[in-house]
């Protein structure tokens, strides 16, 4: 065994993971906003404006969907860590900084979807057809990760007050849902709009999804998937890289 | 024998002050290594960069023929570590907190579930490990977070002070588990406020004191480094002045603790000869006559008071 090989890391960063599914994600509030969230938003859509139709607007709440829950806890959980010293804990541990990085990044992955799978099955069974299942699903897995990238981009500033780091995520995450096509159509922004667009990778998620479901999409299949591959690379790199400068800053 | 941390010139600045001012030192396989020094000396800042938590700003730190910055997972993975402050995760189980360790140091399942048993009945928690650590007291705690650091049968342990601030029964506990420990082989590096605990306990201390190390020897040795300060316990069947023992030939100081008078000399046989002498002038009987070991305590005060800039 070498510790310091890629397959051990690898089997650490599954450690982290599990930790951290069970310590912040497998609790009773976190998976009531998990459940709720795109509930309560299904009924405010559905209530909501008549100009667009329903499937063109459900589309918008699964991309939606994935990318709240996905940047949701991973934020806070170096600065809880900080905090309660724990982190600490894991820097005087075999494990390298990136493997912490992605522990922490598969556990949101694995909420992103679960909740988001959650919310697709409502919207079927609220009558909204599936049409290209297997394209769904690998937009899905591709842009949980590349969210819960984000997530953890969110979390490099070195604080270790939870709160300051959230206030600062949601700055960042709601400018970006209003330039990703959710509630306006591609098609219908404004030329300066879709320049911001094509740099919000929650526009390619939505556009996939929108194409799972009603067929029609702006951009090609295959560059909306590729599009979302390169932005997950990109902060997946970026996020490893930027964690690992800050992190002394913690202790 | 060989070194197993081998510290060189390390520094670290916070701002404008020096936590840590060119420290170096060698601790040999098979030691207790006590790292002594009073509040705010440096002994965390230290003990930090040695784990790799933090980097130093000079300097270099090789830990089982590792070096701590360019191999530390390969550093980390042959030591434990009891930081300063509790940190086991609360919301876990003592059991699940184990098995993370376990995870963590690569240690296959069943290896990690036999340590983890064995080590919680060693530290008496294993009718408790179901329950989370938010419910455990702090020398609790403290006995979890040594199990933690021993899942993987490290040949170095390091301790930051793991004995502060526990009951009596924690820590006799602990360092009863740390003599067995290093019986066995395990080289330990602690840091302490406390002399005694020093004392009993290592086999060399390196005292440190804002920042610099001021003296690395054997306790017995520092003790003896200071030789040239004695005390001298003395009693007496009346009331006799502190003005008059003090004035007496040889005797630099003399203070009452209860019925007692405690003498500090630079010679302890001419301050002998001429209480004697007192008394019998003075009429006043001898009751006791102690000649006071030199103690780890004076050794320490003088070393870090002589160091004051
Ligand atoms: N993270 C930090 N930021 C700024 N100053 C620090 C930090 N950690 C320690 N110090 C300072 O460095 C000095 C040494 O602290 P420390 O190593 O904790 O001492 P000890 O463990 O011997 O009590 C103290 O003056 C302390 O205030
Ligand atoms: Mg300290």
């Amino acid at each position: 065994m070498n510790p310091a090989g890629f397959s051990e890391q690898l089997l650490r960063a599954w450690a982290i993971a599990k930790k951290d599914i069970r310590i912040y994600y497998i609790k009773g509030p976190v998976l009531i906003f998990g459940v709720f969230m795109p509930l309560f938003m299904f009924l405010a859509f559905l209530m909501g404006t008549k100009q667009l139709p329903l499937s063109f607007l459900i589309s918008g709440l699964v991309g939606m969907t994935l990318f709240f829950t996905a940047t949701a806890v991973s934020p806070a959980i170096f600065p809880w860590e900080g905090q309660a010293k724990t982190l600490e804990r894991l820097a005087s541990c075999p494990v390298t900084v990136e493997a912490i990085v992605f522990g922490d990044m598969i556990a949101s992955t694995l909420f992103g979807i679960g909740i988001t799978i959650i919310t697709v099955i409502i919207g079927m069974m609220l009558g909204l057809s599936l049409l290209h299942g297997i394209t769904l699903l690998v937009a899905i897995l591709i842009a949980a990760c590349c969210f819960s990238a984000i997530g953890m981009l969110l979390a490099v500033p070195p604080t270790n007050v939870p709160s300051n780091i959230m206030m600062l995520s949601s700055l960042i995450k709601f400018p970006l849902v209003f330039i990703s096509g959710i509630f306006i159509p591609l098609d219908q922004m404004p030329a300066w709009g879709l320049a911001l667009a094509v740099f919000s990778p929650l526009t390619y998620f939505t556009d996939l999804v929108r194409y799972a479901f009603t067929d029609t999409h702006y951009f090609p299949v295959i560059i909306d998937i590729a599009a979302l591959a390169v932005f997950t690379a990109i902060f997946t790199v970026g996020t490893m890289y930027l964690h690992k400068r800050t992190m002394p800053q913690r202790m | 024998m060989t070194s197993v941390i081998h510290a060189s010139d390390l520094t670290k600045i916070f701002g404008k002050s020096t936590a840590v001012d060119h420290v170096s030192f060698e601790v040999q396989g098979g030691e207790i290594f006590g790292f002594l020094g009073p509040n705010g000396a440096g002994k965390t800042t230290t003990t930090r960069m040695l784990t790799g938590v933090i980097p130093p700003d000079t300097g270099t730190a090789t830990i089982l023929g590792h070096d701590i910055r360019s191999e530390p997972v390969l550093a980390k993975q042959g030591f434990g570590v009891v930081p300063e402050t509790s940190n086991a995760y609360m919301d876990l189980t003592a059991w699940q907190n184990l098995m993370l360790m376990g995870e963590l140091y690569g240690l296959p399942r069943s290896r990690a579930e036999q340590r983890s048993s064995d080590l919680l009945g060693m530290v008496g928690l294993l009718e408790r490990k179901d329950q989370k650590v938010q419910a455990y007291s702090k020398g609790m705690k403290q006995r979890l977070i040594l199990a933690m650091a021993l899942i993987h049968e490290p040949e170095l342990l390091f301790l930051d002070e793991p004995t502060s601030g526990l009951d009596v029964q924690s820590t006799q506990m602990i360092l009863a588990l740390l003599r067995d420990l290093n019986r066995q082989g395990t080289t330990i590096f602690l840091t302490t406020h406390n002399m005694e605990e020093a004392n009993r306990l290592c086999h060399r201390v390196g005292i440190i004191r804002a920042g610099k190390i001021v003296a690395i020897d054997a306790p017995e040795k520092l003790k003896t480094a200071i030789d040239r300060v004695h005390k001298i316990e003395v009693s007496f069947d009346r009331e006799i002045s502190g003005d008059a023992l003090s004035g007496l030939n040889s005797v630099t100081s003399a203070n009452r603790t209860g019925d007692k008078w405690q003498i500090t000399t630079q010679d302890k046989d001419a301050t002998i000869r001429s209480l004697v002498t007192f008394s019998q002038q003075n009429s006043a009987a001898i009751v006791t006559l102690n000649t006071l070991a030199p103690s780890l305590d004076d050794a320490f005060l003088r070393l870090t008071q002589e160091a004051q800039p």
